[in-house]
């Protein structure tokens, strides 16, 4: 089978991360990285095409650097690499990512993969359940919509028979199995598997790997529906939470329970 | 907006309301309240609504409710509601729809801007009209550590918004809203949901505990809780508040999946956020950290939460949760 990927370029989550005065995601800092729920993505991916047969591809769309997702991709076992890249993009909002990716998927499933892989169309999109950066967790919804696919999102397990993806989920108050018809869309979430960490073999087939980019032009897509342009909300303003002056800090001195009731009663917090 | 003009009142708001034993859910009472502030606010349930449940909506300021029967389980698939929704944006002439940010409901938001060329946010903490009429939005960002303020440029909006985020209130003078019946089958004919089919869907019971993602007072667990969380829980207890754990703590075992607060679990922003024996990790400050106020108890001196707590105590949580669950009680019985 044929399994797509979608990741995504993060900033460091451990690094001090900021906001332009213009209010987009500050990627001057460098330190980027895969995405680290989209691991969670490509290892799904990974161990269907062992078990099944067939190959994943990785596909980004952002700015240059963004290469480094799909190449850890690729280091973790993917096969082929896809990067959209295009100035054009810059400031897309989610449904400008969304628009993009949907077009790279249906290129990918009229081709036969990026670099004449073997087998037919796509069989199934997984992403991961949300970007860190963003959180928006919105994206393989809106791929599906897109693709006119069925889908199944945030997957703890997720398995394929027959021509079917069966997904289990759990929500806030119920957990649900879910059954579609390939292809599909689905997402999955943190709990789904335990990432591989790309092994020397993987490491040197990935440099090995050219990463194929696609411009805008190359899927059809009008720059004026992405980006800056087709963005439907504007960030107004980017403030840094303020640092509370007021902060209490005490070491135990055998009565702190007793201080901390206090403290709650004093700031109406007893519930 | 094809038929706007059968519901008077200026912009119509439709407001999402979910039910939990035939009553409202906290979160929809806080949407409705933040959807008085943008227009005419119409509420929207699935399913079935008592005489109850509407005169509750009346009270917190919807004046019309819009009732759809949910004929299957796939139904209820947020592919299938955001074309209900879809459907009755196009009836009401509504501008703008709220809904509870959870998971499926953001999923649903993203399908219904899609589909109706809206702007869409998720995961806000505030919402209202700016000075020319759009909807302005307030976020939190990077672990609560930025606060966004953006606007809404297209001519419809859809907003997530979080629970907590506004406080419920009902309105002076409540009207009986009138209920609208509407006929689902048709709206979910050719929705790509329809090919999904929910093979098992069990409903987890519900503690006797506040809702985790609703609650005001959250008291989480961490790693320091060694696999005992009942200091934890008689802390929540003692301030009528829901019980969370990290991460650790639920792959260790000691407590179930669905509690877990953080980035990949649930987010919530309680007024009173408690943490014990949590370190503060990334992960779980993507989770919590637009919470009001935050507490922290921990032995260790050099735990990150340290860092962002208003409150901190240094010292072992074993004695110093049970001395303050003691002292509240006290406290509460004294009045």
């Amino acid at each position: 089978m044929r399994i797509v990927v979608c990741v995504k370029h993060v900033p460091d989550l451990q690094a001090e991360r900021s906001f332009t005065a213009d209010g987009r995601v500050d990627r001057s800092q460098g330190d980027g990285t895969l995405s680290e729920l989209d691991e969670h993505a490509v290892e799904a991916a990974l161990v269907l095409t062992e078990t099944l047969g067939g190959e994943v591809t990785v596909v980004t769309v952002g700015p240059a650097d963004a290469e480094d997702a799909v190449r850890r991709g690729l280091q973790m076992g993917a096969k082929h690499a896809v990067h959209v890249i295009d100035d054009a993009i810059a400031g897309s909002d989610v449904f400008g990512t969304a628009l993009v990716l949907a077009a790279a998927i249906r290129r990918l499933d009229v081709e036969g993969g990026a670099e004449g892989g073997a087998e037919g169309g796509v069989d199934l999109v997984i992403t991961g359940m949300a970007a860190l950066d963003g959180l928006m967790s919105v994206l393989p919804s809106l791929l599906a919509a897109h693709l006119d696919l069925p889908q199944a999102t945030l997957a703890a397990e997720l398995t394929v028979a027959d021509g079917v993806v069966r997904v289990r989920r759990d929500l806030d108050h119920v957990t649900e199995v879910l059954e579609a018809p390939l292809p599909a869309v689905v997402s999955v979430t943190d709990q789904a598997n335990e990432p591989r960490y790309p092994n020397f073999k993987g490491i040197m087939a990935a440099r090995k790997t050219p990463v194929t980019a696609w411009s805008l032009a190359d899927l059809g897509i009008d720059p004026a529906t992405v980006g800056d342009a087709g963005a439907r909300t504007r960030v107004l303003e980017a403030t840094p939470r303020p640092v509370r002056e007021d902060r209490v800090l005490i070491t135990d001195d055998g009565e702190a329970g007793l201080r901390l009731a206090a403290y709650l009663a004093e700031n109406g917090l007893l519930g | 907006m094809s038929d706007g003009a059968r519901f008077a009142g200026g912009d119509v708001v439709l407001v999402l309301v979910e039910q939990h034993d035939g009553t409202p859910r906290g979160s929809a009472l806080e949407l409705l309240t933040a959807a008085r502030a943008l227009g005419t606010v119409h509420a929207v349930l699935l399913g079935q609504v008592s005489d109850a449940a509407v005169a509750r909506l009346g009270a917190y300021g919807a004046v019309a409710v819009h009732v759809v029967g949910v004929p299957t389980p796939e139904a209820s698939l947020p592919p299938a509601v955001a074309a209900v929704l879809a459907g009755l944006v196009d009836e009401t002439g509504a501008s703008t729809v709220l809904v509870a940010s959870t998971f499926p409901n953001k999923e649903l938001a993203a399908r219904l801007a899609l589909a109706t060329g809206a702007g869409l946010v998720v995961d806000a903490s505030a919402v209202q009209r700016g000075p020319e009429g759009r909807v302005v939005t307030t976020q939190q960002a990077f672990a609560a550590s930025w606060t966004l303020r953006g606007e809404v440029t297209a001519a419809r909006a859809v907003v997530a918004l979080k629970p907590n985020a506004v406080h419920a209130a009902p309105v002076a003078t409540p009207v009986l809203p009138p209920v609208i019946t509407h006929d689902a089958a048709a709206l979910f004919d050719g929705v790509p949901g329809a090919r999904v089919r929910v093979m098992e869907r069990t409903p987890r019971p519900e503690s006797s505990r506040p809702d985790l993602g609703e609650a005001q007072v959250v008291v989480v667990g961490g790693r320091g809780v060694a696999g005992d969380f009942s200091p934890v829980e008689d802390l929540a207890d003692a301030l009528g508040g829901a019980v969370g754990a990290t991460r650790v703590a639920t792959d260790e075992g000691w407590i179930s999946h669905e509690t877990q607060v953080g980035q990949t679990g649930v987010t919530i922003s309680p007024r009173l956020y408690i943490g014990a024996g949590v370190s503060g990790a990334v992960h779980h400050r993507g989770g919590m950290q637009a919470s009001e106020v935050i507490v922290a108890v921990n032995d260790d001196a050099d735990a990150p939460i340290f860092e962002f707590a208003d409150f901190g105590v240094v010292g072992d949580l074993f004695t110093v949760l049970p001395q303050a669950a003691a002292g509240i009680r006290r406290l509460k019985a004294q009045g």
